[in-house]
C-alpha cells in the first residue's frame, strides 16, 4: 500500500492514523459524510434552536424511509460498478399497481408480494440485458426506467387513493419512545439497511459483489459466480425499489404515476455522498444511510428556512461535487493500480 | 455480405426508412407537404423544425461520447440558457430590438459555455467520472435556472425571439437552418481538420494517445465546453418555441433522447469512432418516432413504454451484430468486453 506502513517511525497516534487511513481508505469517505452530517445537524441547531429535537430527528428517518431502501439496493448495484436509473420509475410503477389492486379489493397479503415481484422482474430484465446482451448498465437501466414509467401510466393516469388499513398502518402507527417516533416503515427501512450491511459484509455473495466491483476479470478468473451475482444485484435493487413502492404508498396514502421523477438521481447522489465509489468495489450500506440522512437534513433545513426547494438540489449538487473530489483525491493517493 | 451492408450506417438508415414507411402506410398524409404563402407545411416539416433542439444537443453529445464520456447536464443547461435569455429580454425596455436579442442570446450561451467548461474541468483535469461530474450540474442546474427566473415561468413577447423557432425563411422553418448550420460546422471542424481523428484516438485509448503526444486533456475539455455551448443554443430555441422559460420542463429527458440518438446512429458508448451522419439520422428517427406515437393516438403518457421497446430493440440488434461479426471470437472476447463495460 502506501509508504506509511513500511517506514520505521516509532508508533505514535499520527502513525496509527496514517496506517488506518491507508489500510481502510474506503472508510474515510464514510467518516467524512458522518462529519458533514453532524456539522449540518449542529449548524441547524445553532441557527434554528429547535432543530436537534427528537421529533425532527425521528421525521428524518420517517420521511426518507423509501429513499433509504432505494439507496441500499442502489449500493449493491453501484458496488458491482453498475448503475440503475430505473428505481424512481419502478417505485412509481409498483406504488400505482399496488394502489390499483387494493382499490379493486385484492387482499393486502397478495398485493405486497406482487409489488416486490414486479420490482424484481424489472431488475431481472435490466440484469439480463447487461449480462447476456452486453448492454451498458446506463442504457439497460434507462430502458427499465422507460418501461416502468410507461407501465405506471398504463395502470392509471391519475392518482389512486389507498384506504387499506394494513398499508396505512405502516405509516400511521407510531411507536412513541420518550418523544422519539418510529413507524413500521422506519423499522422496515432500518431492517433493510441491517440486512444489506450484513449480507455485503459476511456472506459469500456479498464479498463476491466487492470482488466484481474491484476487478470483474479477476473475479471471473478466480472462479467466482460473476453472472449470477450481478444478476442478483440488479434483482435486489429492483426488489428494494418495489419495497420502497410499498413504503411510499403508505407514506403518501395514494399511488400516482408521476411519483419518483428524479428520485434515481437523489438516490445515486445519496449513495455517492455516503462514500461509495461509482467505479465499484468500495463502499458501505451504512455510508449510504448516512448519505440519505445528509440529504434529508438539507431538505429539512431548507424547509425550516422557508427557502425555495430548488436550493435542495443546488446544495445536493454542490455536496456531491465536494465528495466526488474528495474521493478522487483518496483514490489517487491510496491505490496506484 | 456486400460492402453496402457492412457499412455502419445501414442499420440506422434502415430503421429510419422503416419508420417512415410505417407512418406513410398508416396515414398517407404523413409525407404530403402543402405550400401556403410560400411556406411549407406538413408532418415532415414539423419533424425538421421540432428536432432542432435535440439535434444541437445530440451533436455535442456525440463529441463527448467519442471521448468516452457522457454529458447528463445538457437538459439542465437548456433550462439555464432559456432562463438567462428570457430574464434579460423581460427586464429590457425594448424586447423587439436586435441589440437586446443579441445580448440575451449571447449571455445565455456564454453561461452554458462556462458550465460546459466546468464539466470539462471536472472530467479532464480532476479526472472525475463523466457520469458523476455532469450529474452535479444536472442536479444543480435546474435549481440555478429556478433561481434566475425567481421560481416563476418567465414569459415574454418578442417577435424576433419568436421567429427563431417559429419563423420561416425561404419556405423552410428557421430552426431547421440552425440545425443545418450546426451540423455543417461540427462536421467541418471534426472531419476537415485533424480534431476528429484526435478525438477518436482519445476515446479509444486516452493513455496511449497522451503518450503519442495528443493533448487529450484539452480535447476532452473542449468536448464538454462545446456540448455546453450547443445545449445553450438548444435552450434558446426551446424557450423561443414556447416563449417562456420553464425551468422544470425545459429539456427534460433530452439528455436521454440525445444519448439514444447517438447510440442509434451507431456511435458506441465506449468512445472512439463516432459518426455525425449517424447522429443526424438518429435524431430524425427519434423525432419521427415521437410524432408517430402522437399521431397513432397513443396517450403521450404511455409513450415511455414505446421508447423502452425501441431502446431494447436497438441494443439487442447492436449486440446481435457484434455476435454475427465475431461469432468465433465471441467466447474469448466477451469476457474482456464485459470487463470493459463494467469499467
Amino acid at each position: 500500500m502506501s509508504a506509511a506502513t513500511s517506514t520505521r517511525i516509532p508508533e505514535g497516534i499520527g502513525t496509527r492514523v496514517r496506517r488506518f487511513t491507508s489500510r481502510r481508505a474506503s472508510w474515510i469517505p464514510v467518516f467524512a459524510a458522518l462529519g458533514i452530517l453532524l456539522a449540518l445537524l449542529l449548524a441547524g441547531q445553532a441557527y434554528f434552536g429547535n432543530f436537534l429535537t427528537p421529533r425532527v430527528l425521528s421525521s428524518l428517518l420517517l420521511d426518507n424511509a423509501y429513499l433509504l431502501i432505494l439507496a441500499v439496493g442502489m449500493t449493491f448495484v453501484i458496488l458491482t460498478a453498475g448503475i440503475d436509473l430505473s428505481v424512481g420509475a419502478v417505485l412509481a410503477f409498483t406504488a400505482i399497481m399496488g394502489a390499483r389492486m387494493l382499490s379493486e379489493g385484492v387482499p393486502v397479503v397478495v398485493v405486497i408480494p406482487v409489488m416486490l415481484i414486479g420490482g424484481a422482474l424489472i431488475g431481472l430484465l435490466i440484469g439480463v440485458l447487461i449480462q447476456f446482451f452486453d448492454v451498458q448498465p446506463f442504457i439497460a437501466s434507462l430502458a427499465g426506467m422507460f418501461a416502468a414509467r410507461g407501465l405506471a401510466f398504463l395502470v392509471s393516469l391519475s392518482s389512486i387513493k389507498v384506504e387499506d388499513p394494513a398499508i396505512l398502518w405502516l405509516q400511521t402507527k407510531l411507536f412513541n419512545i420518550d418523544g422519539w417516533y418510529l413507524s413500521p416503515t422506519g423499522v422496515i427501512a432500518l431492517l433493510v439497511v441491517a440486512a444489506g450491511a450484513l449480507v455485503l459484509q459476511f456472506t459469500r455473495f456479498g464479498r463476491t459483489i466487492y470482488a466484481i466491483g474491484g476487478n470483474e476479470q479477476s473475479a471471473r478468473l478466480m472462479g467466482l459466480p460473476v453472472v449470477r451475482t450481478k444478476l442478483l444485484a440488479y434483482i435486489i435493487c429492483g426488489t428494494c425499489a418495489g419495497l420502497a413502492g410499498v413504503v411510499f404508498t403508505a407514506y403518501q396514502g395514494a399511488g400516482y404515476p408521476l411519483n419518483g421523477i428524479g428520485t434515481e438521481l437523489d438516490t445515486i447522489a445519496a449513495v455517492v455522498i455516503g462514500g461509495t465509489l461509482l467505479t465499484g468495489g468500495s463502499g458501505f450500506v451504512l455510508g449510504s444511510m448516512i448519505g440519505v440522512f445528509v440529504y434529508g437534513t438539507i431538505k429539512t433545513a431548507i424547509s425550516f428556512l422557508g427557502a425555495e426547494q430548488s436550493w435542495t438540489r443546488i446544495t445536493i449538487g454542490a455536496l456531491l461535487l465536494v465528495f466526488v473530489v474528495v474521493q478522487r483525491v483518496i483514490v489517487s493517493r491510496s491505490s496506484r493500480r | 455480405m456486400t460492402k453496402i451492408f457492412k457499412h455502419r450506417l445501414v442499420l440506422p438508415i434502415a430503421a429510419l426508412v422503416a419508420l417512415i414507411l410505417v407512418n406513410t402506410i398508416s396515414r398517407p398524409s404523413f409525407v404530403s407537404i402543402t405550400v401556403r404563402d410560400g411556406q411549407l407545411y406538413g408532418s415532415v416539416i414539423d419533424i425538421l423544425r421540432n428536432s432542432a433542439p435535440l439535434m444541437l444537443v445530440a451533436l455535442g453529445m456525440t463529441i463527448v461520447i467519442a471521448t468516452r464520456g457522457i454529458d447528463l447536464s445538457v437538459g439542465a443547461l437548456m433550462a439555464v440558457s432559456g432562463a438567462v435569455a428570457l430574464t434579460i429580454i423581460d427586464g429590457s425596455g425594448s424586447p423587439d430590438s436586435p441589440a437586446t436579442l443579441g445580448i440575451a442570446i449571447a449571455a445565455g450561451v456564454t453561461v452554458t459555455l462556462i458550465f460546459g467548461a466546468w464539466n470539462g474541468f471536472l472530467v479532464s483535469v480532476l479526472g472525475i467520472q463523466p457520469i458523476i461530474a455532469t450529474l452535479v450540474l444536472m442536479l444543480a442546474g435546474r435549481g440555478i435556472a429556478l433561481l434566475i427566473t425567481g421560481g416563476f415561468i418567465t414569459t415574454v413577447t418578442s417577435t424576433p425571439y419568436k421567429f427563431m423557432s417559429q419563423g420561416y425563411l425561404l419556405g423552410l422553418p428557421f430552426a431547421f437552418y440552425v440545425s443545418v448550420v450546426a451540423i455543417v460546422l461540427v462536421a467541418l471542424i471534426q472531419r476537415r481538420t485533424a480534431l476528429g481523428v484526435l478525438t477518436e484516438s482519445v476515446g479509444i485509448n486516452p493513455e496511449a494517445s497522451r503518450l503519442a503526444g495528443v493533448r487529450s486533456r484539452g480535447i476532452v475539455w473542449g468536448a464538454y465546453a462545446v456540448s455546453g455551448l450547443l445545449a445553450g443554443f438548444a435552450g434558446i430555441l426551446y424557450s423561443s418555441n414556447i416563449m417562456a422559460a420553464d425551468a422544470n420542463a425545459a429539456g427534460q429527458y433530452i439528455e436521454l433522447d440525445a444519448i439514444l440518438a447517438v447510440v442509434l446512429g451507431g456511435t458506441s458508448l465506449m468512445g472512439g469512432k463516432f459518426s455525425i451522419a449517424g447522429t443526424v439520422i438518429g435524431v430524425f428517427t427519434i423525432q419521427t418516432l415521437k410524432s408517430t406515437i402522437t399521431f397513432l393516438g397513443v396517450p403521450p403518457a404511455v409513450s415511455p413504454l414505446f421508447m423502452a421497446m425501441v431502446v431494447v430493440i436497438v441494443v439487442l440488434v447492436q449486440s446481435q451484430r457484434v455476435r454475427n461479426g465475431a461469432s468465433k471470437l465471441w467466447a474469448t472476447v466477451s469476457s474482456r468486453k464485459e470487463a470493459e463495460v463494467a469499467r
